[in-house]
C-alpha cells in the first residue's frame, strides 16, 4: 500500500514496523510530530519526557530490558542528551536503540544550526541519513537491525526539509518474532566503572571499523555511474538537489554517514575525473575524504551556512565556472535571473490575540527591566513593539543567566534583572537553575509564564499540564510548591490579564534583594482541551471616544489595527471581532474609555 | 506521461489552511499516478507569519523545494504574500490568488502601509492571472471557511489531473459532514 507521508510520519511508521516497544522524546521543531504520530500505533508505549536527557535514559532503560526503543529530539536536544549517549556507546544495547536527531539548517525554528553528524563521530556510533520519506521509514527499520547486529545505539539524522517534507511511501507489515523483553544481568557490560569501561572502549573502536567495512558493500551506500567527468559524494536531502541540478553527474549516495566507507569512496574517486562533496552545514564528509588522501572539492564552493536549495547549489557550481553534468551553460544565465520587486512590509510571527504573555512583556518594557529570556513562544517578546527581551541562549538559561549577571552588576542595576521562562522549559532544565539561584541567594526575579502547555512546538503536554502524550490524566507538578521546595521564599501567582496587579507584583519582587518567583496563571489560547482556555467576550473600539493616541497599539496585538485618517481627520484604532479573544489588556491601556466589551 | 515536473507554490499567512490545501493537491497528484514531493516550513506557522508550501509532481521528482524562478503556478491565499512570492515563478507563469488582504504587524501599528493596487502590479508582471473572491464564493457555497476549496477548484482547472482524482482527494482529506459543501465550493472554483 502507498501513502504520502512526511518524514516524521514515515519515521513513526518505521518504528512501528520495527516492533518498537518504547518511544520517548521532548518536543522540538522539526522532530515533534514523530512521537505524535507514533501514538496511532497502540502497541508502542509513547510518552513525553521533561527533557532530552531523561528521554534518552528512558530509552536506554527499555533497551537494557530487551525492548526496542526510539528516542526523538531536535538537534540542540542532543546537547542535553549527550551525557548518556557517549557512555551508552560503550555499553551497547539490549533491544535495538535508535536516536532521531532532527537538524534545522537555515534555523527556520532554532537558535543555531549545529550539525548532528559530528555527534555520531564524537560518540562513535553509526548514523544513517535518509533522503526522502521512503528512506525515513526503511532506514528506521534498518537502524534497529544494525543496532542489534553491531551492539550499538544508532543515530538517524533528519532535517527540516526531510521531517516536514512529504513523499510517497510503500508500507510494509511489522516484523514478528522479536524476543520478549526479560531481565538479563550483565553488570560487567552495563556498569561503566573505569575497569569495565576500559574493556569496552577497544570494542567500540573495533565496532566502528567493522561498520565501515560493512558499509562499503551495503545497499544503503550506492554508486550511480553516469558522466565520468563530475563525481559527487552526497547524502540525505542534498542528494535530491544534486540530482536536480547535476542530472548527468555520477553520484556516490551515502545512506550511512558515519562511519564512512572509505574503500568505496576511494573506488568511486578513481572512476571520476573530478570529485566533489555536496553536503549541508559542516564539511563532515569532505574533511574525512581529504584526510584519507583523496583530492576533493567541497566547501570552497558549497556554502557552509544555511540550507542548500537547488538554486544555491546551481549558483555554487556556476560561480566556480564549472560546466557539464547538466549544468546550464554560462550564456543561458540570463534565463534564470530572478525578478526583482520592491521592499515590502515583512510578516514575522507574532504572539496570538489574547496571549497571556503580552501583558507581562508590556509591563517589563514599561519597567525598563533587563530580561534574560528563554526558548518558547515568549521569545517573541523580543519583537517590536514589546521589545522586552535582552538575552536568549538555550533551554533553561534564563534563570542561570540572571543569577550570573547580578553577580557583576552595581547595586542599583541588580534589581532590573528579570528572567522569563515557560512552564515546559522550566521543568526541562530551568529547575536546576532555580535551585542554583536559591542555593547561592542571587537577588534576581524569575517569571514562570505558566500557560499549561508546550506552546511553540504545537501544544504538547508536559508534567505541569496534567495530561500525558496519550491524553491520559496525570498528577500535575505543583509549580508553587516546587519553587518553595528548592528554597525560594517569595513565590507569588499573578493574573497576567490584570496589568495593575502584574505591575505591582513585579515592582515588589524586583525591589526585593532576594531570589523570588512570579508565576502567571492564564493558559495558552490554543489549548483545545475543554475548560482550560475560555475565550472572553470580544472587545470593540468606540469611534467617538477614540482619540487616536495609539496607546492600545503598544501591545502589538494582531486583532488591533491602526486605521489611518481620511483627509483632515484623526486616525483611529479598530479591533477585529473575529480575531479578538477578549483578554481585556488593551482596554486597560485606554485612557479615554474608548474600548469596551463587544456590542 | 511527460518527463517534466510541474511546480506549484502555495503562499499565504499562518492559520489560513495552506497546509491542508497542499495535502489535497499532493493526494490528487498521487491518485493521478504521479510521483509527488511537498515541502513547507511550519514551525511558527500558527503565529501569523508568512507561510509557503511547495508541491511538485511529475514522473520522478527529486528536490522537494521548487528551484527558484521555476514555479509554474503560484497559488496565493493573500494578496501581499502572493505579490511577495512572484520572484519564485518562472517567466509567463500562472497566478491564482485570493482577493484577501491581511495586514502584517507593521501595518497594524501604522508604521507602514499595505501596498496599493497589487492586482494591477501582479497582472502587469504575469498576464496569466486569475483573481478569485474566495470568501464570497465560499459563502455562496454554504460556508466562508471553504474559501480555500474554491481556490483549489480554480487551480485544478490549470492542471492535467482527472476530475475523479480531485474528488477522491477531497473525500480522503475533508471531514464527512463538510464534504458536500466542499465539493460544491470546489466546482465553483473550477467553473470560474
Amino acid at each position: 500500500m502507498k501513502e504520502i507521508l512526511s518524514g516524521n510520519e514515515a519515521i513513526a511508521r518505521g518504528a512501528y514496523e520495527a516492533g518498537v516497544k518504547v518511544a520517548s522524546g521532548y518536543p522540538g521543531t522539526p522532530s515533534t510530530e514523530i512521537l505524535e504520530n507514533i501514538l496511532q500505533y497502540k502497541k508502542i508505549d509513547a510518552s513525553w519526557a521533561p527533557n532530552e536527557k531523561v528521554a534518552m535514559e528512558v530509552g536506554i532503560g527499555a533497551s537494557f530490558g530487551g525492548g526496542r526503543a526510539i528516542v526523538t529530539m531536535k538537534h540542540v536536544g542532543v546537547n542535553v542528551a549527550a551525557d548518556p549517549l557517549f557512555t551508552f556507546s560503550y555499553t551497547g544495547v539490549g533491544g535495538g536503540f535508535v536516536l532521531i536527531a532532527a537538524d534545522d539548517p537555515e534555523m527556520h525554528s532554532s537558535q543555531n544550526e549545529q550539525d548532528s553528524r559530528n555527534y555520531a563521530r564524537f560518540a562513535k556510533v553509526p548514523m544513517l541519513e535518509p533522503a526522502d520519506s521512503q528512506e525515513c521509514k526503511d532506514f528506521t527499520r534498518l537502524a534497529f537491525e544494525l543496532s542489534e547486529q553491531f551492539d550499538t545505539p544508532v543515530m538517524l539524522r533528519s532535517c527540516t526539509r526531510i521531517s516536514h517534507g512529504k513523499s510517497i511511501v510503500e508500507l510494509n507489515e511489522p516484523v514478528s518474532g522479536l524476543p520478549e523483553p526479560r531481565l538479563v544481568k550483565n553488570p560487567s557490560k552495563l556498569v561503566m566503572l573505569p575497569g569495565n569501561a576500559r574493556v569496552r572502549h577497544p570494542l567500540v573502536e573495533e565496532r566502528m571499523v567493522k561498520l565501515a567495512a560493512f558499509g562499503a558493500s551495503a545497499p544503503f551506500n550506492s554508486v550511480e555511474m553516469r558522466d565520468g567527468e563530475i563525481g559527487v559524494i552526497t547524502a540525505g536531502i542534498s542528494y535530491n538537489y544534486v540530482r536536480e541540478v547535476l542530472p548527468n553527474a555520477s553520484v556516490l549516495k551515502l545512506g550511512m554517514v558515519n562511519p564512512l566507507p572509505m574503500e568505496l569512496v576511494r573506488d568511486f574517486a578513481r572512476k571520476v575525473n573530478k570529485l566533489y562533496v555536496v553536503e549541508e552545514l559542516d564539511p563532515f564528509i569532505e574533511e574525512q575524504v581529504r584526510a584519507a588522501g583523496i583530492a576533493v572539492t567541497g566547501k570552497e564552493i558549497i556554502p557552509i551556512c544555511g540550507e542548500l536549495t537547488p538554486g544555491r547549489l546551481r549558483n555554487a557550481f556556476t560561480t566556480a565556472g564549472i560546466v557539464g553534468a547538466g549544468l546550464p551553460r554560462p550564456e543561458q544565465g540570463d534565463e534564470t535571473s530572478p525578478l526583482q520587486i520592491e521592499k515590502l512590509p515583512g510578516r514575522p510571527p507574532n504572539m496570538c490575540p489574547g496571549c497571556p504573555h503580552r501583558g507581562v512583556f508590556y509591563t517589563l518594557n514599561q519597567l525598563k527591566a533587563y530580561v534574560t529570556g528563554d526558548i518558547g513562544c515568549y521569545t517573541l517578546g523580543f519583537m517590536p513593539p514589546l521589545n522586552a527581551m535582552d538575552t536568549c541562549i538555550c533551554m533553561g538559561a534564563s534563570i542561570s543567566n540572571a543569577s550570573g549577571i547580578v553577580r557583576v552588576l552595581p547595586e542599583d542595576e541588580k534589581k532590573k534583572v528579570v528572567a522569563v521562562i515557560g512552564d515546559s522549559t522550566f521543568l526541562h532544565t530551568g529547575i536546576n537553575s532555580l535551585m542554583e539561584m536559591a542555593y547561592n541567594g542571587s537577588p534576581a526575579t524569575v517569571i514562570i509564564l505558566d500557560n499549561r502547555i508546550t506552546a511553540m512546538t504545537g501544544r504538547q503536554d508536559n508534567p505541569a499540564s496534567g495530561w500525558t502524550l496519550r491524553d491520559e490524566p496525570a498528577v500535575p507538578v505543583d509549580l508553587v510548591q516546587l519553587c518553595r521546595a528548592v528554597g525560594i521564599r517569595h513565590v507569588q501567582v499573578v493574573d497576567p490579564f490584570d496589568l495593575d496587579e502584574t505591575r505591582k507584583v513585579l515592582m515588589e519582587e524586583m525591589n526585593r534583594p532576594e531570589p523570588s518567583v512570579i508565576i502567571t496563571n492564564r493558559p495558552c489560547v490554543l489549548v483545545k482541551r475543554e475548560g482550560v482556555f475560555e475565550k472572553g467576550l470580544a472587545l470593540s473600539v468606540d469611534e467617538d471616544h477614540c482619540s487616536g493616541c495609539k496607546a492600545c497599539l503598544r501591545i502589538g496585538c494582531p486583532a488591533i489595527e491602526w486605521q489611518p485618517a481620511p483627509e483632515g481627520k484623526k486616525g483611529k484604532a479598530c479591533i477585529d471581532p473575529l480575531l479578538c479573544n477578549g483578554c481585556d489588556v488593551c482596554r486597560q491601556l485606554c485612557k479615554f474609555d474608548a474600548i469596551g466589551r463587544g456590542k | 506521461m511527460s518527463n517534466s515536473v510541474t511546480n506549484i507554490l502555495l503562499v499565504g499567512v499562518g492559520g489560513q489552511g495552506i497546509l491542508l490545501a497542499s495535502e489535497i493537491l499532493s493526494e490528487a497528484f498521487m491518485l493521478g499516478g504521479f510521483d509527488v514531493k511537498k515541502s513547507e516550513i511550519h514551525g511558527m506557522s500558527q503565529r501569523g507569519g508568512s507561510v509557503a508550501s511547495h508541491v511538485r509532481y511529475g514522473k520522478e521528482v527529486f528536490s522537494p523545494i521548487v528551484p527558484e524562478g521555476e514555479g509554474d503556478i503560484l497559488f496565493g491565499f493573500e494578496m501581499l504574500e502572493t505579490y511577495r512570492s512572484l520572484p519564485l515563478l518562472k517567466k509567463g507563469g500562472t497566478v491564482v490568488a485570493n482577493d484577501l488582504r491581511i495586514p502584517p504587524p507593521s501595518v497594524l501599528l501604522g508604521q507602514e502601509t499595505y501596498p496599493e493596487d497589487l492586482t494591477g502590479k501582479i497582472e502587469a508582471l504575469f498576464p496569466d492571472f486569475t483573481l478569485v473572491d474566495g470568501q464570497k464564493l465560499a459563502t455562496e457555497a454554504g460556508n466562508i471557511r471553504a474559501a480555500n476549496t474554491v481556490l483549489l477548484g480554480a487551480v485544478s482547472k490549470r492542471l492535467d489531473i482527472p476530475e475523479v482524482c480531485w474528488r477522491q482527494a477531497l473525500e480522503k482529506m475533508v471531514p464527512k459532514k463538510a464534504l458536500e459543501m466542499n465539493i460544491q465550493a470546489f466546482r465553483m472554483g473550477r467553473d470560474l
